[in-house]
């Protein structure tokens, strides 16, 4: 998994690439703890990211808790597999997929 | 068949996702299929993996089984850990706070709405999850 964040101002889009699994999701929730301050518009980029599973999932959860407070937040991009997931499991319900 | 004995540790999960899938791709299986399948296996081998065993380790059984006509897998997760019985949990609720969204049970919950069939028995000493997956034959005609 690479992630790659761009930031203009206060709003950071965050892009993920490759696999966001159990082994994987720590990484980028590490991210989350340290990359949030100050951000009022967090933007996931999901163009590459080719698989996600619970553990990611709730790395996005915790993303979307601080933002909560923050500001806001949605995710973009996601191939149909990884809407698909979005979908059956109700993220799509409390998180903005665009 | 097919099977996979293996030690259940997070760090084994690439070599357990690589035999369920080379084996459903060989059925004939599409994207579509083995990413849930990828998904479905993650969330079963992750949980033995974190508490079947806990605080020790032991062995996980992955067992494949199969038919090309109608396309259709069945896997079997077998461990000798704890008895638990993932499919007693409630589902999580929907609409539900982004700090109850975090805790367990979202992997068992896919796993139910992706496969055709979730099963759980206790049966000599063993924990046995099969899930099934199977493309009903008009569908798969029209791929």
């Amino acid at each position: 998994m690479t992630i790659t964040k761009t930031q203009e101002g206060a709003k950071l889009t965050v892009a993920i690439e490759g696999e966001l699994n159990t082994n994987t999701a720590p990484e980028l929730e590490k991210e989350f703890e340290t990359c949030l301050d100050g951000i009022t518009s967090l933007v996931i980029d999901a163009q590459k990211l080719d698989y996600i599973s619970s553990a990611g999932l709730r790395a996005l959860f915790g993303a979307a808790e601080v933002m909560q407070e923050n500001g806001d937040m949605c995710v973009i991009n996601a191939n149909d597999e990884v809407r698909n997931i979005f979908e059956v499991t109700g993220f799509v319900d409390i998180i903005d997929v665009k | 068949m097919k099977s996979l004995e293996i030690p259940a540790e997070k760090a084994r999960l690439t070599e357990v996702l690589d035999f369920v899938l080379d084996y459903a791709g060989r059925l004939g299986f599409e994207k579509k299929e083995l990413f849930q399948l990828k998904v479905c296996t993650e969330e079963i081998f992750v949980n033995v993996a974190s508490y079947a065993y806990a605080p020790d380790t032991g062995l996980i059984t992955v067992t494949a089984d199969g038919t090309e006509d109608p396309l259709s897998v069945t896997l079997s997760f077998i461990d000798s850990g704890t008895p638990f019985d993932p499919l007693s949990k409630p589902d999580p609720e929907k609409n539900r706070p982004f700090s109850q969204a975090k805790k367990g049970g979202l992997g068992i919950f896919i796993t139910k709405r992706m496969m055709d069939e979730v099963r759980y028995a206790y049966q000599d000493g063993r924990n046995i999850l099969t899930i099934k997956k199977t493309i009903p034959p008009t569908e798969n005609a029209h791929e």
